[in-house]
């Protein structure tokens, strides 16, 4: 079965006019999924950077309704399924409905917000992803209790988003035997919906070791730091072909 | 007399009215819900609390003296009690906390404590705390911060605790806080993350503020026969205020003034008034007042005083202004520091940037002739002397 790569890259960074063809050029790459980051002031769970580049897209002028406009002008050309990161209070203040409107209307798959923790995620939040045919993606972690996994993966209605480590975004390293053991742990698990790792996967090894207990897995920062001078598509695609090099497709 | 609902205690989901909760990560769901399931029991345990009430009064020198400020009153034609935070050892109110978690970290098995600061109160006590009980100290503070409270930044070296400098976003209290919250992301087991202030996901508001509610506890036995009819206090992320409030905030006969920075003014966008001029959102973990954009990005605030320099508000006071129990003023910058002169020259007591803000308050509140008022001094200026002096060879 094909190996799922989902890239993670930041709204409005390097250029605030970068988003849109990004999105194309990791389309023709080759690339399964997309996850867009929506720049934000304080992301917790990020490392240093996805922080760096959320600064330098909010210094370039990136904002919410930016984004959407930039979405809609390629909207007709995106066929793969495009998710939107961000954390809860970008979703909250721009309106819990009209955020979900505006994703529908520029062909967003669904959210990832990993700051709203299951517990205050609910019938609102839920009808409103529904009305507007979003899917929403929960965090699993080398933490989280049993009975919490079973609920987390029945509640991602996109795909479970398995973290790698007890860690923010970026660490680069080698996946640990201690990894393995919970990589095979998650995958006991059935879920109807696919189980994604990310955090730390960083190159073509740690992407196929991740692919061994997945569906496949999700690179963000090394993509960010990849394209942070050349976002041209020769480059986008060397990134995503040297990824995918060494992994059985 | 039955037990009336204390609205410094979060509801069973965590919320204040409105206000709370725990917006956290993933990664840090176990160690809040081991909070929250665990740190009720082991505060009410009997040996807790003896220890922890040993520390206060052989360590950091509590009570502290509730003093009546004489000059002061006879000026504004009110009693004026000031609360004496500032003679705790380490200089401010932030000790008790800081004792009071340290303790519930030992006793959780944590052996490494990380803590964020503003103005270097909560650092040092950190930094002291730790030293006393031989746990590992990384305090984080924003590179700003670290200029204008270099004292502090000495004293938690001199105490064996490491100072790691924060250089994003607003270089201050806001980004020092992140930096420690990513920090507990990576460092789950070891660690127990000793939050400052009234802020952070539930239980960190209501557990700071038991921990804090000695202050009004002894207040109150110290005022015996003399009926309180006005609380003030300076707040940040509203430790001091909430201590100052906690056994009178039921007793709706007793006015409650939470005094937040107006920086250089409410009109001006250097402010840190976000009980003022803020909007519900969510920052650190909790739902609260903020000072935000429309599109949910948290601005940076202003204010001369570091501990104040904050664009957020605790949830419990973001409620307890909402439903119109506590009423917030305001002070600028250039009141504070007028006021610290005031307070110095009348009273022999150098007070701190916060606490300033809240003295400003004094001189802009209408008595009532021999009204009662109790103004928690929450912490003393010495860290301040840099930026008082420049203000006198300005003036
Ligand atoms: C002396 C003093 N007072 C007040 C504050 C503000 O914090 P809080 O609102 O939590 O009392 C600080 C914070 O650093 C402080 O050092």
């Amino acid at each position: 079965m094909n190996k799922l790569l989902n890239i993670y890259f930041t709204a409005g960074y390097p250029d605030i006019n970068a988003t849109a063809q990004i999105v194309l050029d990791l389309q023709k790459s080759g690339v399964d999924m997309i996850e867009i980051g929506l720049p934000y002031s304080d992301p917790l769970a990020d490392g240093p950077s996805i922080q760096a580049s959320g600064q330098k897209a909010l210094d370039n002028g990136m904002n919410t309704d930016l984004l959407f406009e930039q979405l809609t002008s390629i909207k007709d050309q995106i066929k793969i399924p495009v998710y939107l990161m961000g954390y809860y209070n970008q979703w909250y203040q721009y309106g819990l409905e009209t955020f979900c409107n505006k994703c529908k209307e520029v062909g967003i798959e669904g959210l990832i917000m990993p700051d709203l923790p299951l517990g205050y995620f609910d019938e609102k939040h839920k009808n409103i992803l529904q009305e507007n045919d979003l899917k929403i993606c929960f965090l699993i972690t080398p933490d989280t209790a049993e009975d919490r996994i079973e609920e987390i993966g029945k509640c991602s209605t996109g795909f479970v988003y398995i973290v790698s480590n007890s860690s923010t975004t970026g660490k680069k390293e080698d996946i640990s035997q201690h990894q393995i053991a919970y990589f095979e742990r998650i995958k006991s698990y059935k879920f109807n919906s696919k189980k994604l790792i990310g955090f730390g996967i960083h190159d073509n090894q740690t992407f196929a070791k991740a692919c061994e207990y997945a569906d496949g897995a999700i690179i963000g920062s090394a993509f960010v730091n990849h394209i942070k001078e050349d976002y041209s598509f020769e480059n986008i695609e060397r990134f995503v072909s040297g990824v995918r090099s060494g992994v059985e497709v | 007399m039955t037990a009336k609902i204390n609205r410094m205690k979060a509801d069973e989901r965590g919320f204040y009215g409105e206000f709370g909760g725990a917006f956290i990560p993933e990664m840090l769901h176990k160690n809040i819900q081991d909070l929250q399931e665990r740190y009720e029991g082991i505060v009410s345990q009997e040996s807790f609390q003896k220890r922890f009430k040993d520390l206060l009064k052989t360590y950091s020198g509590r009570p502290t003296p509730l003093t009546y400020a004489a000059s002061i009153s006879e000026e504004l034609g009110a009693n004026v009690y000031l609360k004496r935070e500032d003679l705790n050892h380490t200089g401010a109110h932030k000790i008790n906390n800081a004792i009071g978690q340290a303790l519930l970290a030992m006793e959780m098995g944590k052996t490494r404590i990380i803590a964020e600061t503003g103005a270097g109160q909560h650092g040092v006590a950190t930094a002291t705390v730790c030293a006393l009980l031989d746990l590992e100290c990384i305090v984080y503070m924003g590179s700003k911060d670290i200029e204008r409270q270099s004292p502090n930044v000495r004293r938690m070296k001199m105490l064996g605790a490491e100072v790691r400098a924060v250089y994003s976003g607003s270089q201050t209290l806001k980004d020092a806080t992140n930096e420690a919250i990513r920090d507990w992301i990576n460092h789950p087991e070891s660690t127990h993350y000793l939050i400052g202030s009234t802020v952070g996901p539930h239980p960190y508001p209501e557990m700071v503020a038991a921990f804090q509610s000695i202050i009004s506890e002894e207040t109150l036995k110290q005022l015996g026969e003399i009926k309180a009819d006005s609380v003030i206090a300076c707040v940040g992320g509203g430790s001091n205020a909430a201590g100052a409030f906690f056994h009178f905030v039921e007793d709706e006969s007793v006015e409650l003034i939470a005094v937040e920075a107006s920086g250089y003014g409410l009109e001006t966008d250097k402010t840190a008034a976000s009980a003022t001029l803020g909007t519900a959102g969510i920052l650190h973990g909790s739902k609260t007042l903020l000072l935000q954009t429309k599109d949910g990005q948290i601005e940076e605030a202003h204010s001369i005083s570091a501990g104040l320099d904050y664009p957020g508000i605790g949830p419990m006071h973001a409620h307890l202004v909402k439903s119109d129990r506590v009423k917030i003023m305001t002070a600028t910058d250039t009141e504070a520091l007028e006021a610290a002169k005031w307070m110095a020259r009348k009273e022999g007591i150098i007070p701190a940037l916060e606490t300033a803000h809240a003295i400003a308050a004094l001189k802009k509140i209408t008595f009532k002739p021999n009204q009662n008022i109790v103004l928690c001094l929450s912490g003393r200026g010495d860290k301040d002397m840099q930026t008082y002096a420049q203000y006198l060879d300005n003036e």
